[in-house]
This record gives structure tokens, sequence and C-alpha cells, in this order.
């Protein structure tokens, strides 16, 4: 359909991510009893925004490769042999 | 409750992406095809993730967390012997007739391989069914935000009344999904659908790691629980030692081979993301790609159940126990873990059953696993995370309604031969009073919540025996329209004849059962008298449709060529790589699934 699935799971990833780990960072660090006295929030943050920016990355390296799938002719969906 | 700005922002930003993909999408919305079908140009992966993900609603992720904390993770049962098999059995052998008859819809193959009242019988009980599904979706969903006080400070401070918070939450969710499915159709409901896998999986992960790390990993956990929770099949060889209340064979047959293949390889709503795919083999793929993720998801959604079973009793801290519950009251009328006792509306006690033990309610498992571990800032994560499997939920059930009606309804029976475009602008219409009519069932569902459960057992009735026309329309070239038709009528007879002689033990004759007046058998379980009914209405619509295509004129063999298994061409291969071969695929996903099912036997 044209638009990249992987850049607005990136895009939305690296979003949620950044406002977790620095609301990690910069928030009041009081409210981990909860979590076991770990801050969730920046951990998960940290993890959360690499994946965004795999997903991305992935987008942006998907985009070359896929101009040049288009050059070539797809394989016939209802290609196929009797038995 | 307490949300603070952070949780607010993350499930705004959340809100944007999910409407913004439907407004990207639009400008590339120009047939009936791209709308229904999403143009037929999604990659496998990407149709795989919105498999389960059209599944993935409120009945799953709270349901299963529900089951986990009463049955333990005998519950897994649904994914290991129930989806994952089906699965490979619709990717490996049904999708060549799906997807290689260019069929639009699962109705519309049933027309072409038997005949017009079979396909309108299946089109008319499935659209009735969509609608209903998605709004029992949204009800659920809206009182849940009631139940979890999610908007009360804020309608505080806006001095709206809370009585509007039920209202407001139904149009916001019908609104959201309107909003992306109108504009984008299929295409703009899949990509949203893996939007919200990922989402699901990044707030339940953190939960369920918080959670083993809190009750000390895995042996922690069957430490603190009795032996039967964290063992899915010791006591299976009986029904009164197997916690489900059903033995072995009940459960493959019932659950396994019936109702699991019944749903995963003739329900339109999850059939219609393989037929998204952008080939044949991508639409095989779909449902292999799928079963993996699928078998982990018993430890995303049914652990948290049983570690909230496991938590020591802990009501004052309960963050959505009834305020009734207190420590001045005797431990025995408090919840189990972290699951509050269900309390009765009219007398503000907590319930108890026939044998005076609490009745809990065990669907507040998972949302107060959230509200136990997370601080804010990852609880909006983990909200936002619960709203989007409702979404996903609601909007998979509008594409399928929105095609089928478009297609095997409109298109059928009320106006052929118009152009494409007036198809598309029905399309769009569809989407608009489908999710108007799930408003009004969400409702009914508040008012009535009787008539809900009857419609529920009605489909239920409807669903069972559809697999057996569907096996023996794919494999059996002889199967003739009339015997498929009357096949199904009568399984859907025997369905209910059967629900309505039994009775699970403990219930009383009504809606559970027992309603022809004479109660033949009695099961241990309401889960057992479920995949029974499921198995008799498989069997008779089974031998009812061999017989009847018998005693029928057959087909002739040239019209069925792309329909039947042994009038058909076996889909290329050649060209793939190992790794992309259905086959292939399949075997390991089963050789995974056999393998959870040894390790936590």
């Amino acid at each position: 359909m044209g638009l990249d699935i992987r850049l607005p799971i990136g895009g939305l990833f690296i979003a949620l991510g950044l406002l977790l780990a620095l609301y990690g960072i910069f928030g009041d660090s009081n409210i981990y009893h909860r979590s076991l006295g770990i801050n969730v929030n920046l951990g998960w943050g940290v993890v959360l925004l690499a994946f965004g920016l795999i997903m991305a990355t992935m987008a942006r390296w998907g985009k070359g490769k896929a101009s040049e799938d288009a050059a070539r002719p797809a394989p016939s969906p209802l290609s196929g042999k009797r038995h | 409750m307490n949300l603070t700005s952070i949780d607010w922002i993350i499930m705004l930003v959340y809100f944007a992406f999910v409407l913004g993909i439907g407004f990207v999408l639009k400008r590339r919305v120009k047939t009936s095809t791209d709308f229904f079908l999403a143009g037929r140009a999604i990659p496998a992966w990407v149709c795989g993730l919105a498999f389960i993900s059209a599944n993935l609603g409120a009945q799953e992720v709270i349901g299963m967390a529900a089951s986990g904390a009463k049955y333990g993770i005998s519950t897994s049962h649904f994914y290991w012997i129930g989806a994952i098999p089906a699965m490979v059995f619709v990717g490996i052998f049904m999708m060549p007739f799906y997807y290689g008859s260019r069929a639009r819809s699962v109705p519309e193959y049933l027309r072409l391989r038997f005949d017009e009242k079979t396909r309108g019988l299946n089109a008319i009980s499935f659209a009735t069914m969509t609608v209903f599904s998605s709004g029992i979706s949204m009800y659920a969903m809206a009182r849940l935000i009631q139940t979890l006080h999610i908007l009360d400070a804020p309608f505080q401070r806006m001095s709206i009344p809370p009585e509007w918070i039920f209202q407001a939450s139904i149009i916001f969710s019908a609104g959201i999904v309107l909003g992306y499915i109108f504009l984008g159709g299929l295409s703009s409901a899949i990509y949203n659908e893996v939007l919200q896998f990922f989402l699901i999986v990044a707030g339940f992960l953190p939960l369920v790691w918080l959670g083993l790390k809190n009750v000390g990993g895995w042996h922690g956990l069957t430490q603190k629980l009795p032996a039967g929770y964290t063992h899915s099949w010791v006591g299976m060889a009986s029904p009164h030692t197997s916690r489900l209340g059903v033995e072995w064979f009940g459960l493959v047959m019932g659950l396994g081979f019936v109702l699991s293949f019944g749903y995963w390889c003739t329900d339109f709503l999850v059939v219609q993301r393989a037929m998204a795919a952008d080939s044949m083999s991508a639409a095989r793929r779909t449902p292999l790609i799928a079963a993996i993720p699928k078998m982990f998801f018993p430890f995303l959604v049914i652990l948290p159940g049983l570690i909230a079973i496991a938590l020591p009793n802990s009501a004052p801290q309960t963050p959505v126990a009834s305020a009734s519950t207190s420590t001045a009251q005797p431990a025995e009328l408090r919840g189990s873990g972290i699951i509050p006792p269900k309390m009765d509306a009219n007398t503000g006690l907590p319930k108890v059953d026939q044998d005076g033990n609490i009745v809990l309610d065990y669907d507040l498992a998972i949302p107060n696993m959230l509200l136990h571990y997370f601080p804010t800032g990852i609880l909006g994560l983990g909200l936002t995370a619960l709203l989007a499997s409702f979404m996903s939920g609601m909007a998979g059930n509008v594409t399928a309604f929105n095609t089928v009606w478009t297609y095997d309804i409109y298109q059928s029976y009320i106006r052929p031969n118009a152009s494409d475009a007036h198809y598309l602008m029905m399309g769009r219409l569809a989407t608009v009073f489908g999710i108007a009519l799930s408003v009004v069932a969400a409702y009914a569902a508040t008012r009535f919540n009787n008539i809900m459960d009857m419609l529920q057992l009605v489909f239920a009735f409807v669903n069972a025996p559809l697999f057996a026309t569907f096996l023996l329309g794919m494999f059996w070239k002889r199967a003739t329209g009339h015997g498929a038709f009357l096949g199904l009528i009568s399984g859907t007879t025997a369905a209910a004849l059967h629900h309505g002689l039994t009775l699970p033990a403990g219930a009383v004759a009504g809606i559970k059962g027992g309603w022809l007046g004479v109660v033949v058998h009695q099961y241990p379980s309401e889960m057992a008298q479920n995949f029974w009914t499921a198995i008799w209405a498989w069997s008779t619509c089974f031998v009812v449709t061999i017989l009847i295509s018998l005693l029928t004129k057959p087909r002739e063999e040239k019209e069925l060529v792309g329909l039947v298994y042994s009038l058909t061409d076996r889909p290329s291969e050649e060209h793939l790589s190992w790794y992309q071969r259905p086959v292939v695929l399949g075997a390991i996903v089963i050789a995974m699934s056999v393998l959870l099912n040894l390790v936590f036997w």
C-alpha cells in the first residue's frame, strides 16, 4: 500500500520511549515503590526507544530495497503445477 | 486512580498515531478492493501480526488473565491445543482455496463452492454477530473505564457529572475506530492492528517481568500455588480431577478440533487479514507467522492472572477493591491475591456462591496487576495497551462487517451491478452504521444483560457446525449446496438441543442450559458443556451434509476447479526459500507447540 508500516511503528515507539525515559530521569524518583524500587520508566523507555529506532532504520533500509524489488517482475500468485 | 499528565500524554500520542495512519492511508484508497481487501498488497508478516491482533480484543486480554487466575496454566490449552494447530491447518490446507478462488469474503467462497442460500445464511448470521461482538467490546471497555476511575478526576475538574463517563467512553472509542476505518478501510485497520500488537506487548511485558521477579520467578510461583495451577495436563484423565472440569477427549475434540478450527479457519474476521496478503504464499504464511507470537501469548496474558492470585492478600492496598473491603473484615470476606470479591450492587457485600464461598471478580486480574506494579508513566502505557486491545477487537469486527455487508448482502441481494465507486461509498457508509449499531448493542447490554448472554449462546450454536461444512466443501468434491445448507441448519439445531437438555453442575435451568425441561446429563463444568455442545453440533452437521449430498445431484467437476482440494493445482513453492515454505513453517510451529505442552505438562 505504499506506506511502510515500520515507519509509524518506529515513530510511535521513539516518541513513547523518549517520553518514558525522560520522565524516568527528570520525574519524581519516589514513585517506584510499586515497581519493586526499579525505575521502570527509564529502563523500559530506553528499550522502547531502541525498538523504535530499529524499526525506523529498517524502514529506511527497506525503502531502498523495495524500489529494487519493484523493478523485478513478481511471480504470479496463481502459478502452480498439477500433481 | 491517580493519572498524571505523563500518562495522558502517552495516551494522546498513541491516539494521534492511530488517526494519523488513517489520514495517510486515505489518499491511497481509490477502489473498493483497496478499501475492503487492502488492495491485496500487504506483506505476510504485517498480515500475520494483524491476524492475531484482530483477535486480541477484550475477551483475550481480560478473559485469559481471568481464566488464568481461576484455572491456572491449563488456560493455555486455548493456545497450544486450540489456536495453534488450527492456524497451521488454515495456512497450509485452506488458504489455497480462500486466496486462490479470488473470493472476496468467506461467505463468497461458500457461494462459489456451494450455492446462494448457504452464502446468505452465513453472511447474515456473521454480519449480525460482528455488530454485537463489537458492541460487547465497546460496553466492556466503557465499564472498565468506569471501574478503574480513569476519567473521574478529569470529569470532576471539568465539572461534568460522573454519569457521563460511560457515555463519553462509548462515544470516544466509537469515534476513534470509525475515524480510522472510514478513512483508510482494511489497510488502516490492519496497520493499526500491527501497531496495537506491539503496544500490547510493550505494555504487558514489563508487567509480567515485575510480577515474576516479585514472586520469585516461575519456581517461586509454583511454590505459592496449588500444583494443579502450574501444570496443564495433570489430572486431565477424568473430568473430576481436571481443573477445567473436562477430560482430555472433550478438550482435544471440543476445544482443539471443533471450536478452534471453527474459529480460526472459517471466521472471516481473521481470514480477511490473510486475504489481504500480496501473494498466495504470503496468504498461506500469514497464519503461520501469526502462530509464532501467538504460542507465547499465554506468558503475556495468562501469567499475570496466576501472579495476581499468588500474591499475598493485600486488601488495604488493593487499588480497585470495593469500599467495603477493609482490614476490619475477616480474611474469608476478602479477595484472593490481589483479586477482589465480586460485589453485589444491591447489598454492597461480596457475592457468595451456593456453597458459601466468595465469588471473585477475576476480570479485574489484569487491571489490578497494572495498578499494583506500574507507577505513573508506565501506567499510562499499560492502560493505553489495554484500550488498544479493546479497539483492535472492535475494528476487526467492523471491517469484517462492512465487507460482508457490502459484498455479500448489499451487492448480492439489494443492488447488484452498481459501479465500483458506489460500493466503495457503501463500504464507508456501512462502517458508519455498523458502528452505530454497535453503540446500540452496547447500550442494550447495559439494560438487558441476559439478552447479550443469549445472543452469544445463539452465535455459539451457529458457529459450532461451520467447520464441518468447510472441511467437506474443500476436501470432498461430492458435497452439494443442499447438503451444506441442511447440514448447517441441523448442526445448529443439534447444538441448541444439546444445550437445552444438559446442565453444568451447580447451575439452574435457563440461560446455562436445561431449558427444555428435562436434564439428560449433568456436566462437571460449563466449559465441559460448551465443548460437548460443539462436538455434537459438528458431528451432526458432518453426517447430515454427507447424507444429503449423496442424495442430491453433484456439481460438474469443472465448476469446482480452484475450490476443492482434489481438483486444484498445488500452489508452487519452488521460488521460495525453505523458511518461506508454508509446510516447513507449519512443521516448526507444531514442533514448538508440542514442546510447550511438554514443558508445562
